[in-house]
């Protein structure tokens, strides 16, 4: 298939998998072939629900009780996995194959040691003796890059971080040096620089190693960095297949088109590229569509051509190594980024302030214990924050998990009470009063909108009653009323009118979402306060929230603050940003000034560590060591020292630093003069 | 470590002073006055008023429980007017009795509870495992005087071959360890099926928990898998309700030592309750809570040593 002489580790050959359940067979995976060859890297890309873990664990031959493989073959090193005894499948699975998993910390055993657990790869695959084993151990984390080896040895799983416990799962999974290594989603989860760090070093890895590697991600960025091809899957079935550089540049299959159009590109905007969600949702397995599966989201659909019998998987412009299954391949236009289609508005000019934060800080007592009176301790989650945000506007607050985003927002919405400085709403002072205490006036103006629309929205409630009944709080509404402003609510959100009587659960993610969004509406709030609200959706979901966030926003005025890790929506939704680490601001401006130099050195690694799916994008590389110290122990000087790249030195450690301000209002917290800070050169930049 | 320890000594000296007064407290102001209830009903109103002046029952409750607790520290347990001994005379061997009683049982309860519980959750909805849960729901859900009564008929009347009442009295001819037999079966019988539940509701947990999937991916054996990372992870949480079984082994089991006559600890408290016997009531309540504080500290401390979360935090 791709020409090479090297030799095949990997070979799906019209594999089918189902799950076999009290409903009887789910055919999660209909018919799905590729092959992998020595050294090489394939990403499976695509959305939730599409099969991507399926073949991920059909791969190791392991499906659990109700899975199976009930057509085609998988076949390992030439041999197929199907045929091999108890035994021979032993002597495989993490020796010759292994595996990375999603989540480390729980794919770690808690009550053994990290050492001990890798230990055992050796002495079961190679009956090495408990001193070999050991310095292998050792010598294994260290190829991981982890601080003193030996010391993680002896440590537990939840002794290490987040991103060191991927480290050490992926030092178990190379011990044996495997041909082939599984990476199912690894840096799902973690931080984005710490992301960036587990990826940089698959990628040296991949220079020292020959393991070929399938590498499966919701995340295309995290593909581009990794892989040399590219595997796009829809609804169990592999819809186009290629190189790298050829997938991205020239997307043949729809699907692959929708997915690109749907994520925001570290650099586009809400006003220069817009993105277009792809309608409709994944079909569950049960209800697959005859003919071509995407047929029913397709924009380029021709029912009597796609909607009849099997569609080819066949060479796009006759390129043997980029496989499409399209019937309509040939004849789609050439693929360009959405464009905006009208004048390019201008980005609204300074109103009034809705809200102002003047030296906002928070501090959680630490209790020692019922004996321990003298034993507690603060911990400083906010420290001296000062922000605004204009009427209309949208200001975005970004920082690694543990930067002290959430807190802000508990303290907005009066979850949490100031310990000091003054937070006020269009001119009323509402840092010191709790919700309970707020007036119903300021309830209606500040909502907010969760992370997770699961656990927010009651499941023995219908949607329509969830609505109604916070207009019956906020806006004192009668029930028939109620009801009614409820529809029409469901109506400014898009959620069809027959959805008032359904529950959540018979809700998708997004449309959950969509109701916490009505829900937030319901008093008329001038002031939204939405915490990662798109981080939990799949990207064709994620691209249809921020078109909602934004269209309210342009029809309500409302302002609204977005709470989010991540860099490319942020970039593309946000007026102005604030960048939090350690529970100060360490940057903050225009989405424009906080994107270009001059940066803090945070921002600049933040934006260095974000995966971007374009492969012509050139990214400086910037790799934090070390990890966010603990808000217990918050340095005394500037909170950055610790990881800077750029320290000028032991000033960094011992006084607070200046705040540095441009002309056009771009704030820094940083010793490093701002001429020196403006001369680097952009993180992101496009090559064409 | 120490400092743990120190706690949780510190947690056991409050628990015993705060149970202790309520139990003094409550057997003292029960119906009817400690001296009516020394003498009986027979005696003169001169003669309760003459005991309750003597024993200095018309003092302050405070002063009074201090002193109680003054005596008892100092090993006295007061006077039983039950059994019209000292306390320390009846109470020492009626523990000894039930500790016997209780250590076979929980020698048989443990291991056995552990074994069928890991095997039974290592295999979830294998016929394996319906057949123990099954079985342990039964055994379970059989009340203590109920299996007492029918494995008696079986052994005592028709099979002849034990007897009937555990008194420790090898005189009629049954040896101790023939006496023992039928009590401990029915504890046995009666908890091990909870034990086992918990246990095997534990393992099917782990079971499910991706490690587990890392140690199969891994290439070890399933009896690899089992005994190295699932076992120990499996055991956290049943650690501390397997503790909690001494509790009932050594002062729950007054049904069964009614049941077989067997001079034990329950068996006294009953005894001393019914007749209103106070000295007997508080020494027995407060051996009772003494254990129930010492098994959760135990407890607490093997969870622990099991769990490395905790361990190291």
């Amino acid at each position: 298939m791709t020409g090479s002489t090297k030799r095949p580790v990997l070979e799906l050959v019209n594999a089918r998998i189902s799950y076999f359940t009290r409903a009887g067979e789910i055919n999660v995976v209909p018919d799905i072939s590729f092959t992998l060859h020595e050294g090489e890297a394939l990403g499976l890309v695509g959305e939730s629900g599409c099969g991507k873990s399926t073949v991920a664990f059909a791969v190791m031959n392991y499906l659990g009780g109700s899975g199976r493989l009930t057509g085609g073959r998988i076949l390992f090193e030439g041999r197929d996995m199907q045929k091999m005894s108890a035994a021979e499948l032993r002597a495989v699975r993490g020796n010759k194959m292994s595996m990375v998993y999603q989540d480390p910390m729980s794919s770690l055993n808690p009550v053994m040691t990290v050492g001990r657990q890798l230990m055992e790869v050796p002495i079961i695959h190679e009956g090495a003796s408990e001193a070999a084993a050991r310095e292998r151990a050792i010598a294994i984390l260290k190829e991981v890059n982890l601080p003193d080896p030996e010391s993680v040895f002896e440590r537990y799983p939840h002794q290490l971080s987040g991103g060191q416990q991927q480290r050490v799962v992926i030092a178990m999974a190379l011990m044996s040096e495997p041909s082939l290594l599984v990476m199912d989603e690894p840096t799902t989860g973690l931080d984005v620089t710490v992301e960036a760090a587990v990826l940089d070093l698959v990628v040296r890895l991949r220079e020292t190693r020959n393991s070929a590697i399938v590498f499966i991600s919701h995340n295309l960025g995290t593909v581009v960095r990794i892989c040399d091809r590219i595997g796009v899957m829809y609804a169990g079935e592999l819809v186009e297949e290629g190189p790298i550089g050829k997938v991205f540049r020239d997307p043949r299959h729809p699907y692959t088109r929708g997915l690109l159009d749907c994520i925001p590109v570290l650099g586009s905007d809400k006003r220069s590229a817009p993105l277009v969600p792809i309608p409709g949702q994944v079909p569950p397995a049960m209800a697959r569509p005859r003919g071509c599966v995407f047929a029913p989201r397709c924009p380029h659909v021709v029912p009597e051509r796609c909607s009849v019998g099997d569609i080819p998987t066949s060479p796009a412009g006759g390129d043997a190594e980029h496989l499409v299954q399209c019937v309509r391949e040939p004849e789609l236009p050439d693929y360009r980024r959405p464009q905006a289609s009208g004048p390019i508005e201008a980005a609204i000019e300074a109103s009034e302030p809705m809200l102002s934060i003047v030296h906002l800080d928070k501090v959680y007592r630490q209790a020692g214990g019922l004996f321990d009176s003298a034993g507690g301790y603060d911990v400083r989650a906010l420290s001296d924050v000062n922000l605004e945000a204009q009427r209309g506007t949208t200001l975005a607050i970004v920082g690694e998990s543990g930067c002290g985003k959430s807190t802000l927002a508990k303290v907005l919405t009066g979850l949490e009470k100031a310990t000091a400085g003054k937070v006020s709403l269009g001119g009323v002072e509402i840092g010191d009063t709790a919700v309970e205490n707020r007036s119903r006036a300021v309830k209606r103006q500040l909502q907010m909108v969760f992370q997770n629309p699961d656990s927010t929205l009651n499941p023995s409630h219908s949607i329509g009653y969830a609505i109604a009944r916070t207009l019956q709080r906020l806006k004192r509404l009668a029930g028939g009323l109620a009801n009614r402003e409820a529809r029409g609510l469901m109506e400014t959100v898009k959620l069809p009118a027959d959805f008032v009587a359904r529950k959540p659960r018979q809700l998708s993610g997004g449309q959950k979402q969509r109701v916490a969004i009505a829900r937030a509406l319901a008093g008329g709030p001038e002031l939204m306060v939405a915490d990662e609200p798109v981080s939990a959706l799949d990207v064709s979901v994620q691209a249809a929230i921020i078109n909602l966030l934004i269209e309210i926003q342009r029809q309500r005025g409302a302002t609204l603050v977005f709470i989010s890790h991540d860099l490319s929506v942020v970039r593309y939704l946000a007026d102005r940003v604030a960048v939090m680490y350690l529970g100060k601001i360490v940057e903050a401006g225009t989405v424009e000034q906080v994107f270009a130099p001059p940066y803090h050195p945070y921002t600049e690694a933040l934006l260095s560590a974000v995966p971007i799916p374009d492969p012509d994008v050139k990214q400086k590389r910037i790799i934090l060591e070390g990890n966010i110290p603990s808000v217990t122990n918050v340095p005394p000087g500037c909170p950055f020292a610790t990881r800077c790249p750029r320290k000028v030195g032991p000033i960094c450690d011992t006084t607070p630093p200046p705040e540095l301000r441009t002309p056009g209002g771009h704030r820094i917290v940083c010793h490093i003069p701002l001429e020196e800070l403006t001369v680097v050169d952009p993180v992101v930049k496009r090559a064409s | 470590m120490i400092g743990f320890f120190a706690k949780r000594l510190a947690y056991l000296v409050f628990t015993m002073l705060v149970v202790s007064f309520i139990i003094y407290t409550i057997s003292e102001f029960t119906p009817g006055d400690v001296a009516r209830k020394i003498l009986g009903p027979f005696a003169t109103k001169n003669q309760v008023e003459l005991l309750t002046e003597e024993m200095g029952l018309n003092r302050p409750v405070f002063i009074r429980y201090f002193e109680w607790v003054g005596q008892t520290l100092s090993g006295d347990l007061g006077y039983s007017t039950r059994y019209k001994t000292e306390v320390n005379n009846i109470i020492w061997g009626r523990l000894y009795n039930t500790m016997i009683l209780a250590s076979i049982a929980f020698a048989i309860i443990v291991p056995a509870s552990i074994l069928f519980g890991i095997v039974a959750g290592m295999a979830e909805a294998s016929k394996l495992d319906r057949t123990i849960s099954v079985a342990s729901i039964v055994t379970t859900s059989v009340p203590e005087f109920a299996s007492g009564v029918f494995l008696s008929w079986i052994f005592v009347i028709w099979l002849g071959i034990l007897p009937g009442t555990s008194t420790l009295d090898t005189g009629a001819g049954w040896s101790i360890a023939s006496q023992l037999v039928l009590p401990v079966a029915v504890m046995v019988l009666y908890d091990l099926g909870y034990v086992i539940r918990m246990v095997r509701a534990s393992m099917v947990e782990v079971m499910m928990r991706p490690y587990i999937r890392t140690a199969v991916l891994k290439g070890l054996r399933f009896r690899e898998v089992i005994l190295k990372h699932a076992v120990r992870n499996a055991m956290i949480a049943p650690f501390t309700v397997i503790l909690l079984q001494i509790n009932y082994l050594v002062t729950g089991v007054v049904v069964v030592e009614a049941v077989f006559a067997y001079p034990g600890f329950g068996r006294m408290m009953l005894e001393g309750a019914l007749s209103q016997d106070i000295a007997i009531i508080e020494a027995g309540a407060l051996f009772a809570v003494l254990i129930a504080v010492v098994t959760q500290i135990v407890g607490d401390f093997g969870y622990m040593l099991l769990n490395p979360r905790i361990r190291f935090s």
